[in-house]
């Protein structure tokens, strides 16, 4: 579980989030919506540990451990990933090389990169002059191999074509035990004008035994979900592809407005972020 | 005429260009005999340890020959490949007239006391040659050894490699464990006829009290191939080293690569020159550098004559923990119609690339050297895979014991 508790945060001088919480469940997958300069990218790095993003005041908590000031790496090792969307060109660091140290307990590179469509980019330097889409391939092939417990995604879709966003929504889904089968949660019938009109499912949750509130895998039947997602996006096209069990309004530096991801994307198409956030709130 | 004697002696005194100056009489001439070895095997491990560090394949399975050299003695020389000759220099001297053509032509002895010395007090060193049309794919071998302390070696190598042949060299220096001080000078000549293909690797891995002063000097005709590597991470007192290469043929190529790790207290002024004198020539000197707070000067210079050649300057420097990294590139293009190019950077490791790494579950010491690793996996067009496997060995084996 990720608990975040009165999060305040500075980058230089400037305030960033101001008194922030937010409750992930094992299981859940949450989507956040927020303008240009919201913070939704700052909350993601300060969750994932980046020592820039000052925290000045409340709590991060996960897997039951205060990580509030604990480093990158350990968070890494803890079970927390990102994907980025803007990430460092490194030369002469072969993308393969990466993929190997983000796993732990070693990681079958080859069939992981078959999967995502990107052997031809293993030998490569890792996002030297990697397109759009295909650092967003990477990010997740490294994510996959790090198999992380929280993954972090800032924009997934941004810069991915058509014919490769799905193959993107595939491979979220199957990173946070969405895959097979389920559809994208709402509350009504959608018909957005991006895509086909979707299946109205509700997404419920179930009661374990531990008392907490974990999900079943619609694929795998007495599985119990327990990875949790973080996703930002913009466009919403992601919302197609991928499950979801709440949608957030980052405005201002605070959760402004929380409810179902479609209906929350639904009005900000509507009215905008600033009436979404106080519709919502 | 002088005799190269006469102006050898001349020169005796004459101090180098570049580099700090040295004093030839703080060193000993005298070198102990060594014996030669037939079993590569039956060497004493320590050596062949620390041979091992700069490239030497003591099993030489994957080898066409080999040359070793300790102190002044030549105690192994043979080639196992047919139209490849491995001859200590002495021996070639004595039995060989065509040496003569080449002995001293492209290197001047009155260069500086270093070449002086070398001429005046030659003690031994290699002669490596693939003969006409030969393709001599497996490397080549050569170790210059420094056993006795104090010692100064001073190294002829003549590197031939003739028409339409192909000729790989793995040419590594080391110290032994018990040597910190020494002096190593070391005369190259190259030569890479009509369409034949050379790559030379040197491998440097001295001791922290160990002056280095090579002298090389390369001609490629038309339609040859050059390629020099030079690695030197380990810590070594100075290294000054400018080798220069003329494209003299139509359509000749060279490309030089270093990878230069200083340390502190050590002192390397690393370079390159070629210059471009027929049509169609191309010339690349690229180096990667990284100070762990020892003095680096990263040299290159590409000299285009005539019109229609192309010639890439590449010079990268990393300060990771202080010292001075000093890249030095020129460029000079003297008529019309020439492509001259550069890039030029000194920094250090971007936080960023450390803390992506980091958020992948690396600490920060894995990430800095996986970056660093990065930066000096340089990829080296037309080097044989054994042979770049075995930089990369070099270069993963220097990294773990430097940094």
């Amino acid at each position: 579980m990720l608990l975040i508790e009165d999060l305040q945060v500075k980058l230089g001088n400037k305030k960033i989030l101001k008194h922030l919480d937010l409750e992930i469940l094992p299981g859940e997958t949450h989507i956040l919506f927020g303008p240009n300069g919201s913070g939704k990218t700052s909350l993601l790095m300060t969750i994932m540990g980046y020592p820039q993003y000052k925290v000045t005041g409340g709590k991060i908590t996960f897997k039951g451990e205060d990580i509030t000031h604990m480093t990158i790496d350990d968070r890494a090792r803890l079970g927390i990933g990102m994907s980025y969307q803007r990430p460092p060109s490194i030369q002469g660091l072969k993308t393969r090389r990466i993929i190997e140290a983000c796993s732990r307990d070693g990681v079958d590179v080859d069939a992981l990169a078959k999967q995502m469509n990107f052997t031809d980019f293993l030998d490569r330097d890792i996002n030297v002059g990697f397109s759009g889409g295909e650092i967003k391939r990477s990010e997740l092939l490294q994510l996959m191999a790090q198999d992380a417990d929280l993954a972090l995604f800032d924009e997934p879709e941004s810069g991915v074509d058509l014919e490769n966003i799905s193959l993107i929504g595939n491979t979220i889904n199957a990173l946070l035990q969405r895959d097979s089968g389920e559809q994208p949660c709402s509350a009504a019938r959608q018909c957005e004008p991006a895509g086909p009109c979707k299946a109205v499912k509700s997404c419920e949750p179930t009661k374990s035994s531990k008392g907490e509130t974990p999900f079943k895998t619609a694929g795998q039947p007495g599985m119990t979900r327990t990875k949790i997602g973080l996703i930002i996006t913009h466009t919403g096209f992601i919302l197609d592809y991928v499950t979801a069990d709440k949608g957030l309004v980052l405005y201002n530096g605070v959760i402004a407005g929380k409810g179902h991801p479609a209906e929350i994307f639904k009005q900000i198409r509507k009215v905008g972020y600033k009436e979404c956030a106080r519709c919502a709130a | 005429m002088r005799s190269l004697d006469d102006r050898a002696h001349e020169a005796k005194d004459k101090k180098a260009a570049i580099g700090p100056d040295v004093d030839l009489d703080a060193y000993s001439l005298e070198s102990p005999t060594h014996v030669d070895v037939k079993n590569l095997n039956l060497m004493p491990e320590a050596d062949k340890e620390k041979m091992a560090f700069a490239g030497l394949d003591i099993s030489e399975k994957e080898r066409s020959g080999t040359y070793i050299q300790k102190d002044a003695f030549a105690i192994h020389s043979g080639s196992y490949q047919d139209g490849l000759e491995i001859i200590p220099i002495r021996k070639a001297l004595k039995e060989m007239d065509w040496i003569q053509e080449y002995y001293w032509k492209l290197a001047s002895v009155d260069t500086d006391k270093y070449t002086a010395q070398a001429r005046l007090d030659l003690q031994n060193g290699y002669v490596i040659r693939a003969l006409p049309g030969k393709k001599i794919t497996l490397p080549a071998q050569a170790c210059l050894y420094l056993d006795k302390e104090g010692f100064n070696q001073n190294v002829h190598n003549i590197i031939i490699a003739e028409e339409d042949s192909e000729l790989h060299i793995i040419s590594g220096c080391a110290s032994a464990s018990h040597v910190t001080r020494g002096l190593h000078v070391g005369i190259s000549e190259f030569y890479v006829k009509k369409n034949a293909k050379l790559s030379f690797s040197m491998i440097h891995h001295w001791a922290e009290d160990v002056v280095v002063r090579p002298r090389s000097v390369g001609i490629v005709e038309k339609g040859g191939l050059f390629l020099s590597n030079y690695i030197s991470m380990k810590p070594v007192k100075s290294v000054q080293s400018y080798p220069t290469i003329y494209l003299v043929g139509k359509g000749a190529v060279a490309r030089s690569y270093s990878l230069l790790v200083g340390s502190p207290g050590s002192e390397l002024d690393v370079g390159g020159r070629i210059y471009l004198r027929a049509k169609d020539t191309r010339a690349e000197i690229v180096s990667r550098a990284i100070t762990n707070g020892g003095n680096i000067i990263s040299r290159g210079d590409i000299v285009a004559e005539v019109p229609g050649v192309r010639g890439h300057l590449e010079c990268h420097g990393l300060i990771l923990n202080g010292g001075v990294m000093h890249a030095i590139p020129e460029l000079k293009g003297m008529v019309d119609g020439v492509e001259l190019s550069h890039e030029a950077a000194v920094g250090k490791i971007a936080q960023e690339e450390i803390l992506y790494l980091m958020s992948r579950g690396l600490t920060e010491e894995e990430a800095t050297a996986t970056i660093v690793r990065g930066f000096l996996s340089v990829d080296i067009p037309d080097l044989p895979a054994p042979l770049k496997a075995e930089i990369d060995r070099a270069v993963d084996l220097s990294q773990k014991e430097v940094m």
